[in-house]
């Protein structure tokens, strides 16, 4: 089939994929909070509330479009343009099934072959945080402008570790290019999935992704309790929903990003291996890796629930005194692993050893200035 | 009053250990009390219009005036439930009683009961002598202007119409006898509104004004 149809069709499913899931997150979101919390969540619309995602829709669509009076009016009609389609065009590299099996009408990656595929959803997607900062910004509010400079502190903070501690895969698998970190996985099996090699390393892109997408622990940015909304205080209807999309596109990207860099994408042994070639293969690796993803989007949802909001000293503090040298030993440790040939099994052990020995120390000197402070207290009494 | 100071109990700040300090026990029990709500799901919903909740024999809802035996209205405009009332929220309108009634003076041609600024205390109930007003278990009488929330004498009788079978409503007296209300073999038994456990350190007071236990070794000495 022509090439320009076949691309149109994979833009479309993308889009109305995306778009369908960020609707049915939300809906889960709701349900799954529900059940944390002992309570039943939305079950009003349609049998179980599955037909909320549509009424909210035709609310929020109906809805009236408020621009404040004092508001930079093109910015802050602007700003969640930007929020939305940079995340957007970030899942043009990501590979959402088995791409060398498509069926004849689907390619299940938009832009195949590119070989600087990290780099440009890193790139793209840290484009979202100028859609929170003008939107602060144009609202000329203070707490919206509060809340989109503690944005911007905090994605500038956590982009290094987060694109530190995937250096290291791209250093072992030797591309760019998703799609080949992942075939590399699926050709070794499950023992050649990179969280076996890179464990520490997928802690830290795992949280700093987190921070990175404003979700809890980490939504300082928009904060009910000391900022009213944060940097969309002033937003409302199909606007609103337009920042809160980026965010949910944002998660499902970091989900997919999780699956394929550290868990093997579509590949899981037996039933959806690089051998495995029969008819409807590409379904079962299709499923095993929304499996993956929705698992990682269920993980971030109790993570919500469970952890409190770090305090803004806290959340710098995490990023620049422990990710940040805990990503750059990790890289060097990758490095020295390679230049001297070493089976890269060798990782596991180096990683965990990092960890103990960073975590020991960070949490000892912790001790040592709570103890001290205690002494200093009693003094003063 | 200062307090005494055997009753102050100092204690010293807990020291943090080295693996709470690290946080990763509380972050993996708070994972797996999150989870457990999920795995373990007890919701305490009441799916409200569909599920009624079962309310206590003493709730106080709207109010009715009662009937005697023959029908007619049992209040007899003493006004009492008016004097009683702190929301002022009653209006009666006494007249002479009909010829034919012999066994009271007066009784209300108009019973106005403003059901908007009443606060359901149940003090009318309590001051009324021939247990004509009671409060029922009606909670969700609603109006479509605030006059219409003014009800009048025919009104809270025909409340009382449509509670009087209710097992939830029984009519507290009869005439010259106690009503279904006062069998309380018949009445659901209800449970104590609030409940003290043994060792609760708030409900025991050693000395006035102060709340906790003094230690063991202290306590009865003065």
């Amino acid at each position: 089939m022509n090439e320009i149809v076949i691309t149109l069709i994979t833009i479309a499913v993308v889009i109305g994929g995306i778009l369908g899931a960020c609707m049915y997150l939300v809906l889960a979101e709701r349900k799954v909070s529900a059940w944390m919390q002992d309570r039943m969540g939305p079950n009003r619309v349609g049998p179980y509330g599955l037909i909320q995602p549509v009424a909210d829709a035709i609310k929020i669509v109906l809805k009236e479009g408020v621009i404040p009076a004092h508001v930079d009016k093109a910015l802050f009609l602007i700003a969640p343009a930007i929020s939305m389609f940079t995340t957007m065009l970030a899942f043009a590299v990501v590979p959402f099934g088995p791409v060398e099996q498509a069926p004849s009408w689907l390619r299940f990656i938009i832009a195949p072959e590119v070989n600087i595929g990290l780099v440009f959803i890193f790139a793209v997607g840290s484009l979202a945080i100028y859609g929170v900062i003008l939107g602060g910004w144009a609202s000329n509010n203070k707490y919206s402008a509060l809340g989109s400079l503690r944005a911007s502190a905090q994605v500038i903070s956590y982009e290094i570790p987060l694109g530190m501690s995937v250096l290291g895969i791209v250093l072992m698998s030797g591309t760019l290019d998703l799609n080949e970190i992942l075939n590399k996985q699926a050709a070794a099996g499950i023992l050649g999935w990179n969280i076996w090699f890179q464990p520490l390393a997928a802690l830290i892109f795992y949280i700093s992704s987190l921070a990175e997408s404003n979700r809890l622990p980490f939504d300082l940015s928009e904060c009910e309790q000391e900022l009213v909304g944060g940097y969309h205080t002033e937003y409302g209807g199909l606007r609103l929903v337009l920042f809160f999309l980026g965010e949910y596109t944002h998660l499902i990207t970091i989900s997919f990003l999780t699956a394929i860099l550290f868990f093997g994408g579509w590949h899981f042994p037996w039933i959806a291996t690089p051998e495995s070639t029969y008819r409807f293969a590409w379904l079962v690796k299709l499923a095993v890796l929304l499996a993956k993803v929705l698992f990682s989007v269920f993980l971030i949802m109790l993570i919500r629930w469970t952890i409190p909001r770090f305090r803004f000293d806290q959340l710098m503090e995490l990023t620049w005194k422990v990710f940040f040298p805990l990503a750059l030993a990790n890289m060097v440790a990758v490095m020295v692993v390679m230049q001297f040939g070493m089976p890269p099994i060798v990782l596991l052990p180096i990683s965990i050893l990092l960890f103990a020995v960073f975590g020991f120390f960070t949490v000892t000197a912790k001790r040592l200035e709570l103890a001290r402070r205690r002494r200093a207290s009693l003094a003063m009494r | 009053m200062p307090i005494n100071p055997k009753d102050v109990t100092w204690i010293k700040e807990p020291e943090i250990g080295f693996w709470e300090a690290t946080f990763l026990p509380a972050i993996a029990k708070g994972l797996r009390i999150t989870l457990g709500h999920v795995t373990d799901y007890r919701p305490v919903t009441q799916q409200y219009p569909e599920q009624r909740p079962v309310l206590p024999q003493h709730y106080r809802g709207v109010h009715r005036l009662n009937r005697d035996e023959k029908g007619r209205v049992k209040c007899v405009a003493c006004m009492l439930c008016a004097t009683a009332c702190p929301a002022n929220c009653i209006a009666i309108e006494a007249a002479a009683a009909p010829p034919d009634w012999p066994d009271r003076d007066k009784y209300p041609a108009e019973f106005v009961l403003d059901e908007l600024r009443c606060i359901y205390c149940g003090m009318c109930e309590e001051a009324c002598p021939v247990d004509a007003i009671e409060l029922t278990h009606i909670y969700d009488m609603t109006g479509e202007s605030r006059a219409a929330m003014v009800f009048n004498k025919d009104a809270l009788l025909g409340i009382y119409d449509k509670t009087k079978d209710n097992p939830a409503d029984p009519v507290r007296t009869a005439r010259g006898r106690l009503g279904p209300a006062s069998e309380l073999k018949n009445l659901a038994t209800l449970g104590p509104a609030t409940t003290v456990e043994r060792g609760d350190r708030a409900a025991t007071a050693p000395s006035p004004g102060v709340i906790g236990a003094p230690p063991p070794e202290t306590r009865n000495t003065w």
